[in-house]
């Protein structure tokens, strides 16, 4: 029945094979030479669609996010805000758990800082509200994260289309808050700046501290403790970490916990060291944004500083060319998708060997 | 007794709507990838979709012929969609850059690209609800039927083909010898490799393909429910479309059903009277909690027929086993 292919005598023209281990700088230069053509590539684009000059637009995505001292406290924010999200998608991925629900772990988080402020934040004497507030936020994200957790490990419930449907529910229960909170049905609740939290140096550095102290957290832990060893192992072979009496279902939800709690830190600091009130459009995406960030930086916390720190960067590089340029704002994104889509294109030539046929004189 | 006619119309409406992004949907899981992208393939293809119309439409100085202006936007659409599969599968299967990663860029990317592309042609806008009335024109003779033509003829041409679409997905998953390899190729791919099926091409085609079909959802939710509206909303409209493949347990026949009964979730909230604003917001959640109770009862049950393909979102690669 199978057809014999007249080409199989010959070698075919490109052949793969897997590297086994590959040194760190070429490893580097293989990730730099993905940006740079990335970074041509686009501005190829963009002299196409804006006729504007390349290196003009490249000026301005720096200037963006670098140009003054508070764009630098902003960019620095923002980085930590993602760096964050990043952090508490990690564990869960080490252990290929697909957690696609930070973004609505988060959001969850920051609607409990929210409900907090507006239901007893004159109720309880500062302090002791901020550690209530705290221990909330931190305790819903975590149940948020548990429930596909617990059907995870005892029925394998698909957790990537779980914690996505559980996104949506979360903007659904933020939305009925606003409605029922809001003035007037206006579906939006006043900031309660009176309930922020102390302002340490400028309004930026706890949100800052926070996130690096739990970066380095984190990577301790993941690293160095029984916890985090067992993470990999479930993460490696399921069954492997069976045999060896690992309890898989355990593993699992203990990590949930910990993503979700950590989700619900990113949540509080962004409304209690933020906002200050709570909106859908709150989280904006990190959530999805942060799986990259983490996989791009192969699931270390420490590399992450640097991947969320480039994705901050395109991001605010971008929204400086729209107002520079006067283009339309999507060029932001679709830049950011091809630089992505180059760095995650380049993993195959750190993953994989090409070899093309050599031109052997014997054939002919 | 209208209100409730009218509901049912709403919601086969939008239900055949998420039905074309779930079966395009469906396909490519059936190959064994998982893709994200769906959201911003559907914004690519609408957009395309919507751009081709424009162009149509000025250089016949709105003169329309009523067969080409359905028929361009669809091809365009189709086209758009496949492109993005393109996209995908060099990525994931060509590249074997991790699915879910390159997914949720495209979706990033796809949403910007068709921002950028509708954006030029805002100022023709206009074009799109001139083009809607060939979209969402019913058969002629529905009218005089009373409840009946309202409820079965009433709808434009892009409902009848999803169900079209949907029936011939699955003869063609079901009974031929095309859908059989498909399925081996997303059940084991190295089986399926042994045996002598070209997975790569198996995998490209049925991304592309699917892609394609799911574009058409985008392109349908604009012209036919949103009424020539360019809201930025169908990406939302996609993430339902990947929920409903799980609803609708892999099978695009059966899925008719299951995106009529989503689709009621969905717009059941303006229908029912008496309830206030706040429920309104808890009555949008229903499309996405019974996804997860649904979930949750194929996993607990655990029928063989009812499950992912076996290979769903893990790349192949020959040499490693």
């Amino acid at each position: 029945m199978m057809k014999v292919h007249e080409s199989t005598k010959k070698e075919p023209l490109i052949h793969l094979t897997k590297r086994d281990a590959i040194s760190w700088q070429k490893s580097i230069l293989i990730r730099a030479a993905a940006i740079i053509c990335a970074l041509l590539f686009a501005a190829i684009l963009i002299t196409l669609l804006s006729k504007e000059n390349p290196l003009n637009v490249y000026k301005s995505m720096f200037l963006g996010a670098f140009g003054s001292e508070r764009r630098i406290w902003n960019l620095i924010n923002d980085t930590c805000i993602l760096l964050g999200i990043s952090l508490a998608v990690t564990p869960a991925f080490r252990m290929k758990f697909w957690n696609c629900g930070a973004e609505g772990q988060t959001l969850i988080g920051a609607l409990t800082a929210a409900a907090c402020m507006y239901l007893f934040g004159d109720k309880l004497p500062l302090p002791a509200f901020f550690a209530v507030m705290t221990v909330a936020c931190i305790v819903t994200s975590a149940i948020w994260a548990l429930i596909p957790a617990i059907f995870k490990a005892f029925f394998n419930t698909n957790e990537t289309l779980f914690t996505l449907m559980m996104n949506y529910i979360a903007i659904q229960l933020i939305m009925y808050f606003l409605k029922l909170w809001g003035k007037n049905g206006s579906g939006v609740l006043d900031r309660m700046p009176e309930y922020r939290f102390p302002i340490v140096g400028n309004q930026f550095l706890l949100a800052i501290i926070t996130i690096l102290v739990l970066t380095v957290l984190l990577y301790i832990y993941l690293r160095y403790s029984k916890q985090g060893y067992e993470i990999s192992v479930v993460g490696e072979s399921e069954n492997t970490a069976k045999y060896i009496g690992i309890n898989v279902k355990k593993v699992i939800i203990r990590t949930m916990i910990i993503s979700g709690a950590i989700c619900g830190l990113v949540g509080l600091l962004l409304v209690a060291n933020g906002s200050c009130t709570v909106s859908t459009t709150l989280v904006g995406g990190q959530g999805f944004t942060a799986i990259m960030v983490s996989w791009l930086a192969k699931f270390n916390p420490l590399y992450m500083i640097l991947s969320s720190l480039l994705i901050v960067f395109l991001g605010k590089g971008a929204s400086q060319i729209t107002t520079d340029f006067r283009v339309d704002s999507s060029i932001g994104d679709i830049i950011t998708g091809i630089i992505l889509l180059f760095i995650i294109g380049c993993e195959f030539f750190i993953h994989y060997k090409v070899h093309f046929r050599k031109k052997t004189k014997e054939e002919e | 007794m209208t209100t409730f006619i009218t509901f049912l119309v709403s919601t086969v409406r939008l239900g055949m709507t998420l039905l074309f992004g779930a079966t395009g949907e469906a396909i490519t899981e059936k190959s064994g990838h998982l893709n994200l992208g769906i959201p911003g393939t559907m914004c690519v293809g609408a957009a395309c979709g919507c751009v081709a119309e424009s162009i149509y439409f000025t250089s016949v100085n709105g003169r329309m012929i009523p067969v080409l202006a359905v028929l361009i936007p669809i091809i365009a659409t189709f086209i758009g969609g496949a492109l993005m599969g393109l996209i995908y599968s060099f990525f994931t299967v060509t590249l074997r850059a991790n699915q879910n990663v390159t997914g949720l860029v495209l979706t990033t990317f796809g949403i910007g690209i068709s921002n950028y592309m509708i954006a030029q042609v805002k100022a023709e806008a206009y074009t799109f609800a001139a083009a809607r009335k060939y979209f969402t024109a019913g058969l002629p003779f529905s009218k005089n039927l009373g409840w009946f033509g309202e409820l079965f003829l009433s709808y434009g041409v892009m409902i009848y083909l999803a169900i079209a679409v949907a029936i011939l997905t699955s003869i063609v998953l079901n009974k031929t010898r095309l859908g059989l390899h498909l399925r081996a190729v997303g059940e084991n791919p190295a089986t399926a490799d042994a045996a002598g099926i070209n997975v790569t091409a198996y995998r490209y085609g049925a991304t592309c393909i699917g892609c394609g079909i799911a574009a058409l959802g985008g392109i349908t939710f604009v012209m036919d429910y949103l009424g020539g509206n360019w809201e930025y909303v169908i990406d939302s409209i996609g993430w339902l479309s990947v929920a409903l493949v799980i609803f609708m347990a892999w099978r695009p026949s059966f899925g008719i059903l299951c995106a009529i009964v989503f689709g009621a979730f969905y717009v059941a909230s303006s229908y029912i009277p008496g309830i206030n604003l706040q429920t309104k917001e808890l009555f949008k959640m229903l499309p996405y909690l019974v996804t997860i109770v649904v979930l949750v009862v194929t996993s607990i049950r655990d029928r063989k027929e009812d499950q992912p393909p076996a290979g769903l979102g893990l790349n192949y690669y020959r040499e490693e086993r």
